[in-house]
């Protein structure tokens, strides 16, 4: 699939094959984008020309949504496209050297294309392998486990242009490492016994049995299942579809991509309860452009259900239950996790959050009534239908029923997925998982929570620590500021751009914490720093840019000193500093020596 | 029957069933700052400035409906403090010299940041590279003027139909482009009667070769703060 040294194809027909593979559908032309990439390794204008005339899509709407997604390039990268995952847990593993080490092995310059079009080396938001880090894509393809040796090994396989097929499959091996196993991941039952079980109590009960259960969405937010079933059955429609979001871009989570590898049957099979529930007869399976590895195993796995008349027409033998699931797959937009940016991207559009009301339930895919729910929201439906109400519900708390899995990363002995009943301290998590002497945990990710030491007795549920799954680890020597500091990198490099707040407030944030990073903070900062949290809180367009702002209030409140110790001045210092902005011209002359530096005092008297 | 209303810092509002709080006021001469709104055209939500208050919390005054009995909060100080610094946001992301600009006095933009008491930038320019489209013949295209409000896209689609206009890339790399192959303006069949031309509330879309006509002082914005001129939403003919 991968076509690194291959043959350049010809740019119009891989235009034409993957429009005809999504049957000249003007709202595929996201998948369409995302296979002539693939095909060429960048998207040229002619493939532009042939997607124009044949969709019939003005040429500037093509360009807005290939140009917002990272994964996709209508200026052509480097053939092999090299990209560091750039989560903090990938940083404390020692990314930032490996990638140093690799562009100079292969002497390209970061975010470059090299002389000869061979190659480019950039950094990319974090790729979900945190358990297995420090990890990269190579032309999409996932690399985990680096060490200096494997780089080395890599600039060889690159600069002998070693065709990606056949670098050993060994790097490529994605480890699912599962430490504890609750309810959901031990429980193992025959593909279409769950959805025989909700046959058998009838659509109308099993919403009833969902809403009993007090099953609560498990992307974060906790939307309550049944009542977003019973919203979508009963609202006016000519059709319904249902969707299921595996777009895991929040760094530190990979329960999604666990799941999904070993226990695909229950995600599907939940989403054909999904459809039971609902009435719906088309489901999308939205697939981050990271796990396009899981791709053939997924289509593999609904191929077999098909076969097995759990997919298809007449499901079971039942007469009129018509459900079938596509697999959408994304391109590097985290902000298309949001259930109605998901949505537009679906439809082939920049992923930018809609304005609502109206929710996707009343007017979601092509304006019909829409379920989004969550990859371990759908497996956990099963059990509901295979056990009851009663029986999910006295898992877990009152509150929260059932059990969560959570995606450990970052300072621990053993980091992967565990499964616990709601209400698990974060103390029993940090000692199941080796976490020794911890400073600090970040729940949910960078727009969860940063819980201390102290607060180590929290537990994690809807009432107390509300979690996408996310627990990365802290140790006693880690820096709260710079763990703070990436991830407002991460939202303003995952900042859609549709508002002004969050847009360029996001931008200013990362400066801002980059001049105190830089030694030209002072109480002044602070204070705008403080200020601007405030407007992205409460004036941005969606969850991304309210929660842009909860890394760094979090470790503001609970970690001053790591602030107060940037505070380098007392007074108001510009952030401009002249010596850094002479890097460009030390660089340009190939020198760095003394004479070349501005020093300290001659700074201060100039 | 009377229409229904609600109170916009403290003064009754009637409004039709599914207007916006922003669409009612605009239509009964209330002024609530705003620079991606305009009355011919849906409600965007993007630009946030007409950000009220209302059941208690913060939202868009454009997009969030108007509802019988609300208590709407718009000219309070915390609001406009915040209001000037989104105007001050799109001032340093773009690259704005009012006084060389032809459409001073004029532009939206300028005249919500003077209503809003924005003497400074406040924030670090970022001082993007954008360079100047002026390939059309009737036309001059100056990105370093446009604040994304995306008007000339919706206008181009649902009036003129020529999509000439498009948002591209993402974040803080968010630009405008023209539909064409070259990514010129003289290549795609924009024409200066085009209602997408005009709708622009900045200077970013000029028409060429008209210069100045009104004298600076004497246009628009110089005789009445925009919170004073009635129908400000509308567009701003220069003369």
């Amino acid at each position: 699939m991968c076509s690194a040294v291959r043959r350049e194809p010809d740019p119009a027909e891989a235009a034409a094959t993957a429009m005809a593979r999504h049957r000249h559908d003007p709202h595929e032309l996201v998948q369409v984008l995302i296979e002539v990439q693939e095909a060429c390794g960048w998207i040229p204008p002619p493939a532009i020309d042939c997607i124009q005339a044949r969709l019939g899509l003005p040429r500037a709407r093509i360009l807005g949504v290939a140009t917002f997604y990272a994964f996709l390039h209508i200026f052509p990268r480097g053939r092999y496209r090299i990209l560091f995952s750039d989560n903090i847990t990938d940083r404390m593993l020692g990314s930032e050297a490996l990638l140093q080490r690799l562009c100079r092995s292969l002497w390209v310059e970061r975010g470059r294309v090299s002389e000869d079009g061979l190659v480019s080396v950039d950094t990319t938001s974090c790729t979900g392998l945190c358990d297995q880090g420090p990890a990269l894509l190579v032309n999409g393809r996932a690399m985990g486990r680096l060490t200096p040796a494997r780089i080395d090994e890599v600039a060889e396989k690159v600069r002998e242009a070693v065709p990606l097929e056949d670098w050993p499959a060994a790097w490529f091996r994605v480890d699912d490492p599962v430490r504890r196993r609750d309810a959901l991941l031990s429980g193992t039952w025959p593909p279409g016994e769950a959805l025989r079980a909700g046959l058998a109590r009838g659509a109308e009960a099993l919403v009833g049995e969902v809403k009993a259960s007090r099953l609560r969405g498990r992307g974060g937010a906790g939307f309550p299942t049944g009542q977003k079933w019973a919203a979508c059955r009963d609202a006016p429609g000519r059709t319904r579809y249902l969707v299921c979001n595996a777009d895991e871009g929040e760094p530190g989570n990979f329960k999604d991509r666990v799941l999904l590898s070993t226990a695909a049957d229950a995600v599907i099979e939940g989403m054909t309860l999904g459809a039971l529930a609902t009435g719906a007869r088309r489901g999308f399976l939205y697939l981050r452009g990271e796990y396009r590895f899981l791709l053939a195993h997924l289509e593999d796995v609904l191929a077999r259900r098909r076969a097995q008349r759990l997919l298809g027409e007449s499901i079971l033998g039942h007469e009129g239950f018509d459900f079938d699931v596509a697999i959408h797959v994304g391109a590097g937009a985290y902000v298309c996790g949001e259930e109605s940016a998901l949505i537009e991207s679906l439809e082939g559009r920049r992923g930018m959050p809609r304005n609502r009301p109206p929710y996707p339930v009343t007017q979601g895919y092509l304006g019909e009534p829409t379920v989004v729910n969550n990859v371990e929201t759908f497996a956990s439906a099963c059990l509901v239908a295979l056990h009851g109400a009663k029986w999910y519900a006295r898992l877990g708390t009152p509150e929260s029923a059932g059990t969560k899995l959570l995606c450990v990363s970052g300072d621990c002995a053993r980091p992967g997925t565990y499964e616990y009943p709601f209400g698990v301290s974060l103390r029993e998590v940090l000692s199941d998982c080796g976490a020794g002497e911890a400073q600090a945990v970040q729940v949910s990710g960078p727009s969860g929570a940063t819980v201390p030491a102290a607060e180590f007795g929290r537990r994690i549920g809807f009432e107390d620590l509300p979690t996408a799954g996310a627990v990365m680890v802290f140790g006693r020597e880690r820096d709260l500021f710079e763990v703070a500091r990436n991830f407002v990198h991460f939202f303003a490099h995952e900042s859609c751009g549709f508002c002004t707040p969050c847009r360029v407030g996001t931008s200013l944030l990362r400066n801002m914490m980059d001049k105190l990073a830089h030694g030209h903070g002072s109480p002044y900062d602070f204070a705008e720093i403080e200020r601007l949290n405030r407007l992205l809180q409460v004036m941005s367009h969606c969850g991304l840019g309210h929660s842009a702002c909860n890394p760094v209030l979090g470790t503001i409140a609970k970690f001053r000193p790591a602030y107060q110790r940037r505070l380098a001045h007392e007074e108001f210092e510009p952030a401009f500093d002249l010596d850094r902005a002479l890097a460009a011209a030390r660089q340009m002359t190939g020198r760095d020596d003394a004479a070349a530096h501005v020093r300290e005092e001659e700074e201060g008297t100039a | 029957m009377s229409a229904p209303t609600f109170l916009l810092d403290g003064r009754p509002v009637a409004f039709a069933e599914g207007q916006s709080i922003l669409q009612a006021a605009v239509a009964a001469g209330a002024y609530i700052p705003h620079l991606c709104f305009h009355p011919d055209f849906a409600p965007h939500g993007s630009c946030k400035v007409c950000t009220v208050r209302v059941g208690g919390r913060e939202a868009a005054a454009c997009t969030t409906r108007a509802v019988a009995g609300a208590v709407v909060e718009s000219d309070t100080p915390a609001l406009n403090d915040e209001r000037r610094a989104l105007v001050q946001m799109l001032f340093v992301e773009g690259n704005h010299f009012c006084p060389s600009c032809e459409r001073s006095g004029d532009c939206k933009l300028q005249a919500t940041a003077r209503d809003l008491g924005m003497t400074t930038p406040h924030y670090d320019h970022f001082y993007p590279d954008r360079p100047v489209d002026a390939s059309h013949p009737e036309l001059l295209l100056d990105f370093n003027r446009c604040i994304l409000c995306s008007l000339c896209e919706r206008a181009s689609r649902e009036v003129d139909r020529k999509n000439a206009f498009a948002l591209s890339g993402r974040g803080i790399r968010t630009r405008l482009i023209v539909n064409s192959r070259t990514g010129r303006l003289a290549d795609t069949d924009v024409r200066a009667t085009d209602r997408a031309v005009h709708v622009c509330p900045v200077g970013a879309i000029l028409p060429k070769r008209r210069g100045f006509a009104t004298p600076l002082g004497q246009r628009t914005f110089d005789l009445k703060p925009i919170s004073a001129v009635a129908d400000s939403s509308a567009e701003i003919e220069e003369g």
